[in-house]
């Protein structure tokens, strides 16, 4: 109660403020000298912080590359946790400037929060995980079944529709956080736990016993995810948003975080272009020359940011499947820098 | 006759001046309808900025999303409710989630809290020590944390539907909650509750002539065998001429859970016990308080007459001390009611849970959800406050204070 008071005196108070606030953020983020950045309460993988509490993950990744584009350090990033309910509430009142937090790309999202995503990060689907000795093969076999479900996400809506287009009953069981959620599915008082695959890929490592748990095969919905910047402010949505394309294009052209300073010096007019030793492409967007060098030097390409914190260097081990480069047999594209 | 014929002074205007403007006349009634002039214009413009706002921002705004489709579920619905109901069935169905786990609440918390309270005042060392020691250690937790450990607690101990402990294959206990037989009306169910209406209504107003005859007249009137038979006799007579009023409809495992029955869910009983356990212990102290400020010649002065110390207590010491008790016990309620918000920590579908939590992020129309929200807990808060005021100037005027 205390956090929804304070978010709405947050939003009152973006009222009462002109709208200077929203039309300059690439202005306001360097004045303040740091990016604010609206990430998940812990989701391994994607945004979660260590035990030295340096936040890691897919989505923070997003948000260093973003400081790294601007600033030229990837370190100058203030990490504002924001649960499943608040956290429009925090971009819409300017508490953060762009929220990279596993969000669900939606058309309702899209056009009545005052908020455009900027692209997908990362291609999703709602799955659900029960324990092995359920003995349940199936999501049509949970008829009459308990599901843990984190309030306030898509998950929660697309879960009615599966149980109600199946003509299965069902009990929910929604929580403020996602731990509360996971702990409530451990303690047994659920069957099942649903949210994106990847979320239980990733929380199935913070039980006891993740052999125990099994994720089901199937895949009820689409859930694009990927950061979100406030409405209204055009030049600062093309920055997040060919931040990310940048990433995909330098693993498309073979740029590392090893090799790009070596490739700064090719004579290949397209690796010119996109690492700014050639046209002023990054000064059109309002940043440096040498925009996608900042970036992958100090974050990486797409590729090796997936490997890292979701891929086969994390824990979670998933394969690249649909955020596979377009001409690997994946959907991730990015239109040409030129 | 000449007094009758004067004309009174404009009253109205006298009135307005001495309550608007004290003693500075009518320019403080001038400074005053300023002063909410300038109020009024504040608020005026900071909802219309904040308007204009929200449509520069293209936030959606406005109350029209309440006729929209809510398009997700709710575990206990004291309505009927499926999700393809409307927000404004959630706010609804939220909103008696939270009246049901206050009033519940309010209820057990009174009872133990007395008995805690007590316990306290007990001449018998053993009791007041106890009494002490509850006090003391519930108070100076943090709500939440009881909140969330009767919830792991409670869940901890219970074990999972098929393995579920049951009690004559009548009622089950699992981790799925309390589920026992509904009942389910058949043909003789009206007669049934219309013979129970009017048992209930003539034992009442039996009650009330004997509680007259009493006061009035000094006769003592033996009503129980009378009020028996209404109570019992009257239903059982009327089952056997019309049939069973309702048939039991029993729970039965299917799948992963119990259909049929009716169920209490272990959220709600987590945080119904953490309310009133932690609510309790404030009251226990209120009604200590209001014990120990009444003197304690009355006390003597009831065992003098030969009435028991519970007597003594009941007809000399409470009605006394509930003077005192009555505004402090206001707030606890209210705080009670308020605290219930913390719902949301457990999964229990409360206001704050389904309207102010899930409806909020699908719609992102914060400042309405909110303010309504708001409103509901003021209009709760008020309306408790009313009632206990009420009570509290009945009990004065009895006490002829």
């Amino acid at each position: 109660m205390k956090r929804v008071t304070l978010v709405l005196t947050l939003a009152l108070a973006a009222g009462l403020t002109s709208q200077t606030a929203t039309a300059q953020t690439l202005k306001t983020v360097k004045d303040r000298g740091i990016l604010s950045c609206g990430v998940s309460q812990g989701l391994p993988g994607f945004s979660a912080p260590d035990d030295k509490g340096n936040w890691t993950g897919l989505d923070v990744d997003v948000c260093r590359a973003i400081a790294a584009a601007i600033f030229n350090d990837p370190s100058k990033v203030k990490y504002v946790p924001t649960s499943a309910k608040d956290r429009f509430t925090a971009l819409q009142s300017g508490e953060i400037d762009v929220l990279s937090r596993n969000t669900t790309w939606t058309l309702s999202r899209d056009t009545s929060l005052g908020a455009n995503f900027t692209g997908v990060t990362y291609y999703d689907g709602q799955g659900f995980m029960v324990k092995k000795s359920l003995k349940v093969n199936s999501a049509l076999e949970l008829n009459s079944a308990s599901v843990c479900v984190q309030t306030g996400t898509t998950t929660e809506q697309n879960l009615a529709d599966y149980f109600k287009s199946n003509n299965m009953k069902y009990e929910v069981i929604a929580f403020g956080t996602n731990d509360e959620t996971v702990k409530a599915y451990e303690s047994g008082r659920c069957d099942v736990f649903t949210t994106d695959q990847s979320g239980l890929y990733a929380n199935r490592l913070k039980l006891a016993n993740p052999a125990d748990h099994v994720v089901l095969p199937e895949i009820i919905s689409k859930e694009p995810l990927g950061p979100m910047v406030r409405h209204g402010d055009d030049q600062w949505f093309d920055i997040v948003k060919w931040t990310l394309f940048a990433m995909v294009t330098a693993e498309e052209l073979g740029i590392t975080s090893k090799n790009v300073d070596e490739k700064a010096k090719s004579d290949n007019p397209e690796l010119k272009r996109v690492l700014g030793t050639d046209g002023n492409f990054g000064e059109q967007l309002g940043l440096t020359k040498d925009w996608v060098v900042r970036i992958v030097k100090t974050v990486g390409n797409y590729g090796e940011v997936f490997e890292r914190n979701v891929g086969s260097g994390s824990p979670l081990a998933i394969s690249r499947g649909l955020n596979n480069l377009w001409n690997k047999g994946g959907l991730q594209y990015a239109p040409p820098i030129r | 006759m000449s007094t009758d014929a004067r004309k009174p002074p404009a009253q109205i205007a006298l009135r307005i001046r001495r309550a608007l403007g004290g003693k500075a006349g009518w320019n403080g009634v001038a400074v005053q309808l300023g002063f909410a002039a300038v109020l009024g214009w504040i608020g005026y413009e900071i909802i219309a900025n904040a308007r204009t706002n929200l449509e520069t921002q293209h936030i959606a705004a406005g109350f029209g999303f309440l006729r929209n489709n809510a398009g997700f579920d709710v575990n206990q619905t004291l309505i009927s409710y499926t999700g393809s109901d409307t927000f404004l069935r959630v706010f609804v169905v939220g909103l008696l989630n939270t009246l049901v786990v206050s009033l519940v609440g309010i209820i057990f918390a009174t009872a133990l809290g007395f008995v805690v309270a007590l316990c306290r005042l007990s001449p018998n060392w053993l009791l007041s020590r106890v009494g002490e020691i509850y006090v003391e250690i519930i108070r100076n937790l943090p709500l939440l944390f009881q909140i969330l450990f009767w919830y792991l607690a409670v869940l901890a101990a219970l074990p999972n539907p098929r393995a579920s402990i049951s009690l004559f294959g009548l009622v089950f206990v699992s981790n799925r909650g309390l589920v026992i037989p509904r009942p389910i009306g058949e043909a003789g169910f009206e007669p049934f509750l219309a013979a129970a209406a009017f048992g209930i209504l003539a034992s009442l107003a039996l009650r009330i002539q004997a509680r007259r005859a009493l006061f009035r007249e000094g006769r003592m009137i033996r009503i129980w065998p009378y009020v028996l038979g209404l109570l019992f006799a009257l239903p059982l007579l009327t089952m056997l001429v019309f049939g069973a009023p309702f048939a039991l409809e029993l729970p039965q495992l299917k799948g992963f859970n119990f259909a049929g029955g009716a169920r209490i869910i272990p959220e709600f009983v987590a945080l119904t016990l953490a309310l009133s356990i932690y609510t309790a212990a404030f009251i226990a102290e209120i009604v200590r308080a209001g014990i120990l400020s009444v003197h304690k010649g009355q006390m003597e002065a009831g065992s003098s007459l030969g009435l028991s110390r519970g007597t003594t207590l009941r007809l000399i010491v409470m009605p006394q001390a509930m003077r005192v008790i009555v505004p402090p016990l206001t707030n606890q309620y209210l705080n009670l009611t308020k605290n219930s918000s913390l719902a949301v920590a457990i999964g229990y579908p409360d206001l704050v849970s389904v309207f102010a939590g899930t409806s909020l992020s699908q719609t992102g129309q914060a400042i309405e959800i909110i303010a309504m929200t708001m409103g509901v807990y003021l209009a709760l808060s008020l309306a408790t406050s009313l009632v206990m005021n009420i009570y509290g100037a009945r009990l004065n005027r009895s006490l002829g204070a």
